[in-house]
């Protein structure tokens, strides 16, 4: 079937994170079954920070990744499995792992000023037959023609669509669109766009169907927003939207709603809520799978969650520095009375 | 009578080595070899009296004396290349790079039970900055699992780390294993591009059995450090360590600064800092 625009489903991704990484092979191979019979192309399942992102400092998973990543390979009859991985957490031999059990597209992800550490990976992962993305994350802290430059090391190593990663749902709608078009004049026939939002603005669809007038080719989303911060751009609200402006997606609306309600929803621990602190994220520019980590240390050294977050955003820390959340609840710990 | 050394690679590591050498009450850093007539760093070594050459380590061995040490600041393969050379002419090799041709050695953990091989390799920077405090606790109690994350400026990290980051975080998972003590090691690096730079920092996790002495493992941990600031004066702890119950074991966090001297690299590359602050230590115990 022609599209417009392929959607990866990232539920049982960026999900993790809002699941604490306590993911069930059941509850994986339900929501699989379910967005695979909607019609969604690809479904990333990995750890919230990627492979190898089981630890002390993001979270210990429940199931390992590599299991769950089997159990969405036998279960989807369509759509294909993605898997994410940042250079510096995981290494190379857990991309082979991932390929070995089926995954079929290898998605790498670099702060957006690094792409240059994931040259490797991404050489590595042609070599084995993957389909590749490359994730900037972060991409509203640097300007259109910056993230471009980064785009193209990406594409010249073997990326196959570059992504602009609004990892903290700062991006506000033509910020989205310049990015895209300026890695879409960038890269030319090289490699596609995509784009990934998150909602910490209420901007997620509104920004993805930008990010599509500009150029992008892949829009990533979470069904029921299930993902980190205030979650990510809602599959089936994107879908409906897109049917509305006649972009073909190959998701099937109705079925997408149902998969939504009936097989998402039960396996959310809550709703992705665009409350005071989600709201910080955007507003300030802070990394979404911190929203967890600010909630438990606000708890255990009781102190304000929302001043964590601020804090992180002052420090300008980037995905991977969830460790010094730590410290800044400390320093916020002693300073009050 | 000071023992001689050779520094082969003039970049900003072995420009550093220098400057930290010129004050070693033991080493008398007399050759600086590159492969740049042009760099910088030969003209400073000049400066200061060495004698230097383009030529690299052919050049430094048809010197005559030859030095008593080498300190190799080039790359992996030019390490591996050059070390059955230094071997053969009886120099001692204290490697720089992560080329890993003789044992790896952290000051103040393992250096006296390898302090007479020809070879000794320094593991990576983010080995020299956690390794010690994993050790500081296995000391105490074991250690099942250890994790940690390095956060470093994205400025301080080099071509050669970002071409194979992988080997950075394999190689020291590895020391938090064979060198720290740990039974399962994971590390993580991060690289951060706010300017004005970050100063590195390092969190380590170990995680230990939920009735280890805590008061003990605090102790054995602020000892350490003194014991590392002792030739790393910017290596501090942030806080004292922090427990917390995490399953079944008990987790103990550890939070660590490392700001440079600023002898020739900027403050914030403490990670590199840490290197040549460690090579001299190795080069020191070995003369």
């Amino acid at each position: 079937m022609t599209v417009d625009v392929r959607i990866t489903d990232s539920s049982l991704r960026d999900g993790s994170h809002a699941k604490r990484h306590q993911f069930t092979a059941e509850e994986v191979a339900s929501i699989v079954a379910a967005l695979d019979a909607a019609g969604v192309p690809v479904i990333e399942v990995t750890h919230g920070d990627g492979l190898g992102g089981s630890s002390f400092t993001y979270g210990l998973s429940r199931t390992p990744e590599q299991e769950l990543i089997s159990v969405a390979v036998r279960t989807a009859t369509r759509a294909k499995i993605a898997f994410l991985m940042l250079p510096g957490v995981g290494v190379i031999d857990d991309i082979r792992a991932a390929a070995g059990n089926g995954a079929s597209v290898c998605r790498i992800a670099t702060h957006c000023t690094e792409a240059d550490i994931a040259v490797q990976h991404f050489g590595l992962a042609r070599d084995l037959g993957l389909e590749t993305v490359g994730f900037l994350m972060m991409a509203h802290s640097l300007p259109p023609e910056r993230l471009a430059e980064q785009a193209r090391i990406m594409a010249d190593a073997g990326c196959q669509c570059v992504y602009v990663v609004d990892s903290a749902g700062a991006l506000v709608l033509d910020q989205v669109g310049d990015r895209v078009a300026a890695l879409v004049a960038e890269l030319g026939d090289a490699a596609q766009v995509g784009f990934h939002g998150h909602e910490n603005l209420g901007l997620g669809v509104a920004n993805s169907v930008l990010a599509y007038r500009a150029g992008a080719k892949q829009i990533d989303g979470s069904t029921r927003r299930f993902g980190a911060g205030a979650g990510n751009t809602p599959v089936e609200a994107f879908v409906g939207v897109c049917d509305k402006l006649g972009i073909r997606t190959g998701v099937d609306f109705f079925k997408i709603v149902d998969a939504a309600e009936d097989v998402v929803r039960p396996a959310m621990p809550d709703e992705c809520k665009l409350d005071r602190m989600a709201l910080i994220m955007g507003y300030a520019g802070v990394y979404s799978s911190f929203l967890l980590h600010a909630w438990s240390l606000a708890e255990r050294y009781q102190v304000s969650g929302a001043e964590i977050l601020v804090k992180a955003g002052e420090r300008r820390l980037v995905g991977g520095q969830e460790d010094q959340l730590i410290g800044i609840a400390r320093e916020l710990a002693l300073r009050t009375p | 009578m000071k023992v001689t050394a050779a520094i082969v690679g003039s970049g900003n590591i072995g420009t550093d080595l220098l400057y930290k050498l010129l004050r070693s009450p033991v080493i008398e850093p007399r050759w600086m070899a590159g492969i740049d007539p042009d760099s910088p760093g030969l003209h400073r070594a000049a400066q200061h009296g060495l004698v230097t050459g383009a030529g690299g380590a052919d050049w430094l061995l048809s010197q005559n004396p030859l030095p008593d040490l080498v300190f190799e600041a080039t790359s992996a393969s030019v390490h591996r290349a050059n070390a059955p050379a230094y071997a053969k002419a009886g120099i001692r090799a204290i490697d720089l790079t992560p080329a890993a041709v003789g044992p790896s050695v952290v000051p103040e953990v393992n250096l006296g039970e390898h302090r007479d091989a020809p070879n000794l390799n320094l593991t990576t920077c983010g080995g020299q900055a956690t390794i010690p405090m994993v050790h500081a606790v296995s000391q105490v109690t074991p250690v099942s699992y250890a994790e940690i994350v390095a956060s470093v400026a994205s400025r301080s990290a080099g071509p050669g780390t970002r071409a194979n980051i992988d080997e950075f975080t394999r190689t020291t998972s590895r020391g938090l294993e064979s060198i720290g003590g740990a039974a399962r090691g994971k590390a993580i690096i991060v690289l951060n591009p706010a300017e004005p730079p970050l100063i590195m920092r390092d969190t380590i996790f170990c995680a230990v059995s939920p009735d280890a002495d805590t008061a003990a493992i605090s102790k054995s941990v602020t000892e350490r450090v003194t014991e590392i600031a002792r030739y790393v004066p910017g290596y501090r702890l942030l806080d004292e360590p922090q427990f917390d119950r995490v399953g079944d074991v008990l987790r103990v966090g550890i939070f660590v600064e490392v700001e440079g001297s600023g002898d020739y690299l900027p403050k914030y590359a403490g990670n590199l800092d840490i290197m040549t602050a460690a090579a001299v230590r190795v080069g020191e115990a070995m003369a």
